[in-house]
């Protein structure tokens, strides 16, 4: 039995004037799935969010959520649905409560489901402490959790969250990626875009890589590695100069090493023989091995590899900060 | 119809809490109005009285107004004018309420100074008719201000631009000076701005021996309203495209 689909994407195109947003993008998300839209800046991770939540209408192509088309029922599907924009927007005058009291009635909860959900999520997120401080007053990170926890206040189906963790500090972000998590242990289908690497790495299922508008893979991050990395690599440090084992190395595997210091190499190839021979080699040499490391690909190595871009690029954050 | 309802009384009520106590709502909507009621009444209390109808339009446009700024620039500059969007009610719903909050201040307003005109002044108002008429206008003021904030961003670039149709519609709608006193042209012109039809409904409601049918004013009033609403949700629509 197929798995029911919560988020599709039918060719979805989007334009502004010569511009090409969003260039024909298609993609499925399953019930339940926590799917990562990864990409540079201006890759058009956004325009996609802001198509798939109704908030802006395709040049071309369709959206579905649950299937409900999001062009024509966009009331409906904004009823299932919580958004967590790139930028934290509640309400600087409203207090964190006013302000999850506010998103729960306007999304229909009823008052004493939705005094219950507030301060649930006030502890969920850690924020009961800051319940009466208006909104403006709270830090970058607490400001991030409460918005997340307004997208939540009505019990959504499905959560998209853009950029959930930008600009946070390494303790917030991490406290973020937890919540979200959880969310998705939960069942919860999740739509996140990032231009964090790693983020995509921990918290996605599937992950779609996005540059200049078009999807340019989608895969498992473990498939994506594997697709991006076909050598196997291996570091090791040896008792001795670990120089004169170069040329053997070379020899014996057909790739020359890589020096990481005097007595520490790396050593990739494709054969599977990769191990014994750099054994063989240090043997010759009269060495010893005194630690030996098989080195992952990293989801940084695939991305270079499928898009032949930098990974500078997705290390600055929006607006150059 | 439910939701949207629901969706309407929601922002009116946040609106209200969240926005009337900001200074450039203060200082346009209340300062401003209230200043040059009293600036006329002490240059010449005798004749006061037949200021009153056209200094009761202009609280209700300024108020408007200077709501309309607030509710609608500060939502967009910040970003929170998306997240009303993205609830599940339509997007004329959040309009109404947006322009329902400048008309609740300007209600508030309009009522203050036409109180204390009627107890502290002697000034006599027909209620019924008072209201008749303001509701209509501040409706139009409200929708005219939620049309010409939207098409910029910044609280003070919202002000700035309304003041232009403001004081355009102060000095040609009847408000100081009589109509029917201005050259022909300037009175064809007047009959094309909503002031000058709130200045005539509130003198018939302060005297019924003046001014016009006070159902023919609300009615073009109305008109009115509809005339600005309509573009106000397109552009709204478009903005998020």
């Amino acid at each position: 039995m197929a798995t029911p689909t919560a988020i599709k994407a039918s060719g979805l195109v989007k334009r502004y004037g010569d511009l090409v947003a969003v260039d024909s993008i298609s993609f499925d998300v399953e019930k339940g799935e926590s799917f990562g839209f990864l990409g540079p800046n201006g890759a058009g991770k956004t325009t996609t969010i802001r198509m798939l939540t109704g908030l802006s209408k395709p040049t071309a192509g369709k959206a579905e959520l649950l299937g409900l088309d999001v062009g024509s029922n966009a009331t409906r599907t904004k009823g299932f649905t919580g958004v967590v924009p790139e930028v934290s927007n509640l309400y600087d005058e409203l207090t964190a409560l006013e302000n999850l009291l506010f998103m729960g009635k306007l999304y229909g909860v009823a008052s004493t489901e939705r005094h219950r959900r507030a301060e649930a999520l006030l502890e969920l997120f850690r924020l009961q402490e800051k319940r009466d401080r208006p909104f403006r007053t709270l830090s970058r990170g607490m400001k991030r959790a409460l918005t997340i926890a307004a997208a939540l206040i009505h019990n959504p189906k499905i959560l998209f969250l853009d950029e959930p963790t930008v600009g946070l500090d390494v303790m917030a972000a991490r406290s973020l990626r937890k919540v979200i998590k959880e969310l998705h242990d939960q069942g919860m289908t999740i739509f996140l875009t990032t231009h964090y690497l790693e983020e995509a790495d921990i918290l996605c299922d599937h992950i779609a890589i996005i540059v200049k508008g078009r999807i340019v893979a989608i895969e498992r991050p473990e498939k994506l590695k594997e697709m991006a990395i076909k050598e196997q690599a291996v570091e090791f440090t040896v008792s001795g100069d670990a120089s004169t084992l170069v040329e053997p190395l070379a020899a014996l595997t057909g790739f020359k090493p890589i020096i990481v210091n005097s007595s520490t190499l790396r050593c990739s190839g494709t054969t599977n023989r990769l191990l014994p021979h750099i054994c063989r080699a240090v043997q010759d040499a009269g060495a010893e091995i005194v630690s030996v490391n098989t080195i992952r690909p990293t989801l940084e190595e695939a991305f270079v590899r499928i898009t032949g871009l930098s990974p500078t690029v997705m290390a600055t954050e929006k607006g150059g900060k | 119809m439910r939701d949207d309802l629901r969706g309407i009384w929601c922002i009116i009520e946040k609106d209200m809490k969240t926005y009337y106590s900001k200074p450039p709502a203060v200082s346009w909507g209340i300062v401003f109005p209230v200043t040059w009621v009293l600036a006329f009444y002490l240059r010449n209390p005798v004749d006061f009285e037949g200021l009153v109808p056209g200094l009761l339009a202009m609280t209700a446009l300024f108020s408007t107004t200077a709501a309309e700024a607030v509710v609608i620039n500060f939502e967009l500059r910040l970003g929170s004018l998306e997240r009303l969007l993205l609830a599940p009610i339509s997007m004329m719903a959040i309009l109404l309420g947006k322009i329902l909050g400048g008309t609740v201040f300007g209600l508030f307003m309009s009522s203050a100074v036409a109180v204390i005109c009627a107890l502290f002044l002697n000034i006599h108002m027909d209620w019924a008719s008072f209201f008749s008429i303001l509701l209509p206008a501040l409706l139009a003021f409200s929708a005219m201000g939620s049309l010409l904030c939207l098409m910029v961003r910044e609280v003070f670039e919202a002000q700035t631009l309304l003041n232009l149709p403001r004081f355009v519609m102060v000095f040609l709608s009847g408000v100081i000076y009589p109509l029917e006193a201005m050259p022909r042209a300037l009175q064809f012109v007047a009959h094309l701005l909503p002031l000058t039809y709130a200045v005539k409904g509130f003198r018939g409601a302060s005297d019924p021996n003046q001014g016009a049918p006070i159902a023919l004013q609300a009615m073009v009033l109305m008109a009115f309203f509809l005339l600005f609403l309509f573009p106000a949700a397109k552009l709204l629509s478009k903005k998020f495209e």
